[in-house]
């Protein structure tokens, strides 16, 4: 890592849920760190454990039986996996904000949208009825909703999922966070609303200087908004690096399996390549490095030894055994 | 604003199932077997008694214009001359309107008093021992049938513990809230076993629901999150399922109102069926249809008012 100051660092976190059946270790050791001001992509196949992670971040399950097992997520110099519940309240929506997938089910059905906004603010920030809703008139004009006055009354099923993810965006941002995490912000919405909510998502960091942890499956988002990345899989990161390091020089089989599944990477003509195989059971995860058994390169020591992220390059990083006699 | 206008339509609404209610509570005694005239009179009557009650009834005019007396009859609110009585039916169900309608409101109370807490509990502890034990207690109160709960609750309450009124209605306002406890908590109790379930799912639902992620995730107090949030939006089912079973209770009342000689609406039917007073009968039958229908008019309001998804168009 490098030497810059971090925002948020984590260090090899555990997370395990505890449902029916056997406990799943959905995050088995993830350490990485967020600078002020940057965006960094988690990026994975579903269930690779990425919004467990950053669900981890700020103890919000959603009513899993979840408990961090271990390691140690340090904001601004607070270790927020010791923090009693009152203390992560406190944390949450003021110095960690968060917005998630799906807008259609993330605002409250029956509560008008000036009030939801207004919620946070009067929570956090002490303001009065009157204040409280100046504030969330500006802040809805902040993220493009138009005639923002007229709108507070409204309930969201009069606004459509595009609208509702910028309401759920001047939410997050209601008590200016020092870190967004944005849960698959745009895997819900229209490829045209996509884009727009992500060019909102920029904007507003550089209007705001926060940081931002995007949490995504789409490699396409991540080239268009991310600083640096961490690509997991099945519960632990297989490669970190800065976005154009990870597009020019995938170190990890893994990520150069995503990229050459993706259209725009595998270049005109080429034909695409689906990975063979399917992600791997986290209740009974395989022995060695996790994808040995989907990697085209695996050798009997990738059975037998789970490979650390090592660096190959300053900033970036692979957990990969063959990394340097593969030359990737 | 948009509320008044609901409910104005859902009255509009309203009038042809009123009409159909009194054709059937009209018809309904005229198709039943025998004679009402020499019914009323029994073995005492003899022809002429029974010849000047068939005139005195209206019984020998034609159906029709019988409906229409009738119709008339209820529309100056005196649902004709009851032969018990010897008064106007209407001023009658009135004076026992009340005692019926705050049976089945205190009843509703108690039922909602009951559900909020106990569902919240079995809620937050999903499976637990807690969950089982409230399940199983309204299990066992559900499977008992009204009258048979009521002499058990009488005999503990009343007899082994005097602490309530074997039966009647009282005086004063406290003293008949102190009356009615008993058989409203025992409607309660019925009531309270469909709600309280009915509120512990919803509330299990809506606590995994991701608008609750969104809540938690403004930092918002564990209690603000549950009330405001949670519980609000899960009520909305459980309106229905209030409503439909207190339209269901107004029957209910019957029963209990004779049990505990409460002089409402249920003890009225009771008696004027023994005593075969038909006009009384009438009356009543519309009168609970009525009241069922209030209900569900509430009930449906409630629920507009409750979830602003519902058009109120």
């Amino acid at each position: 890592m490098s030497g810059t100051t971090s925002l948020l660092r984590v260090d090899n976190l555990v997370t395990r849920f505890n449902g029916h059946g056997p406990a799943v270790t959905a995050v088995d050791g993830v350490s990485f760190d967020i600078r002020p001001g940057e965006i960094f992509g988690l990026v994975g196949e579903s269930g690779c454990g990425k919004s467990a992670t950053c669900r981890s971040l700020i103890r919000l399950f959603g009513g899993a039986a979840a408990e961090i097992a271990g390691g140690k997520v340090l904001f601004d110099g607070t270790d927020l996996a010791e923090l009693d519940d009152r203390g992560m309240e406190d944390v949450r929506g003021a110095r960690i904000a968060m917005i998630f997938q799906d807008p259609m089910t993330a605002l409250n059905p029956t509560m008008r949208i000036g009030d939801q906004i207004m919620e946070g603010l009067r929570r956090h920030r002490g303001l009065g009825r009157r204040a409280a809703r100046e504030e969330a008139v500006r802040l809805l004009a902040s993220v493009g909703v138009t005639s923002p006055e007229s709108r507070l009354g409204a309930y969201p099923h009069h606004f459509s999922g595009g609208m509702r993810q910028r309401v759920l965006i001047a939410i997050a941002l209601a008590c200016r966070p020092q870190l967004l995490i944005a849960d698959e912000p745009t895997t819900a919405l229209d490829v045209t609303i996509q884009d727009q909510i992500l060019k909102l998502i920029l904007r507003l960091r550089d209007e705001t200087g926060m940081s931002v942890l995007m949490v995504t499956h789409d490699l396409g988002v991540v080239a268009q908004t991310c600083d640096r990345v961490a690509v997991m899989y099945a519960g632990r990161i297989a490669e970190t690096g800065e976005t154009r390091q990870i597009f020019r020089r995938p170190a990890h089989p893994y990520t150069r399996a995503l990229l050459d599944a993706l259209p725009a990477h595998a270049g005109r003509g080429a034909k695409l390549k689906p990975i063979g195989g399917e992600p791997p059971n986290l209740a009974a995860p395989p022995p060695g490095c996790r994808f040995h058994p989907r990697c085209p390169h695996a050798v009997e020591k990738c059975q037998q030894t789970l490979p650390e992220l090592e660096m190959i390059e300053p900033g970036h990083g692979s957990a990969c055994l063959r990394v340097k006699e593969l030359g990737l | 604003m948009e509320i008044l206008k609901f409910t104005f339509g859902r009255l509009l609404q309203l009038i042809p199932v009123l009409l159909g209610i009194t054709l059937i509570a009209f018809l309904l005694l005229r198709v039943l077997p025998g004679d009402p005239a020499t019914l009323i009179l029994g073995n005492r009557g003899t022809a002429e008694d029974i010849a000047r009650l068939t005139t005195q009834l209206g019984l020998d005019r034609p159906l029709w214009q019988q409906y229409l007396a009738f119709l008339g009859d209820m529309l100056r609110g005196s649902f004709g001359q009851s032969i018990a009585y010897r008064s106007a039916v209407g001023p009658l169900i009135m004076e026992r309107l009340w005692a019926t309608l705050a049976l089945v409101g205190f009843s509703t109370l108690l039922a909602v008093a009951m559900t909020i807490p106990l569902a919240l509990i079995a809620a937050l502890r999903k499976n637990g021992i807690t969950d089982h034990a409230i399940k199983i207690f309204f299990v066992a109160v559900m499977s008992m049938p009204a009258f048979w709960l009521g002499v058990l609750v009488v005999l503990l309450l009343s007899v082994v513990y005097p602490i309530f009124p074997v039966s009647g209605y009282g005086d004063t306002f406290v003293d008949r809230v102190y009356h009615l406890f008993l058989p409203a908590l025992i409607i309660a109790l019925g009531t309270a076993a469909l709600t309280i379930r009915s509120l512990r799912s919803s509330l299990i639902d809506v606590m995994r629901a991701d608008y609750i992620d969104t809540a938690r995730a403004k930092g918002l107090r564990q209690r603000v999150v549950l009330f405001r949030h949670i519980l609000r939006n899960s009520l909305i089912s459980t309106i229905s399922v209030l409503g439909v079973h207190t339209s269901w209770v107004i029957g209910g009342t019957v029963v209990i109102e004779s049990v505990f000689a409460i002089p409402g609406l249920g003890y009225l039917l009771v008696s004027s069926i023994s005593a075969r007073d038909y006009p009384m009968v009438q009356g009543l039958t519309v009168t609970f249809a009525v009241l069922v229908v209030a209900i569900n008019l509430v009930t449906d309001i409630a629920y507009a008012i409750a979830d602003p998804r519902v058009k109120l168009s």
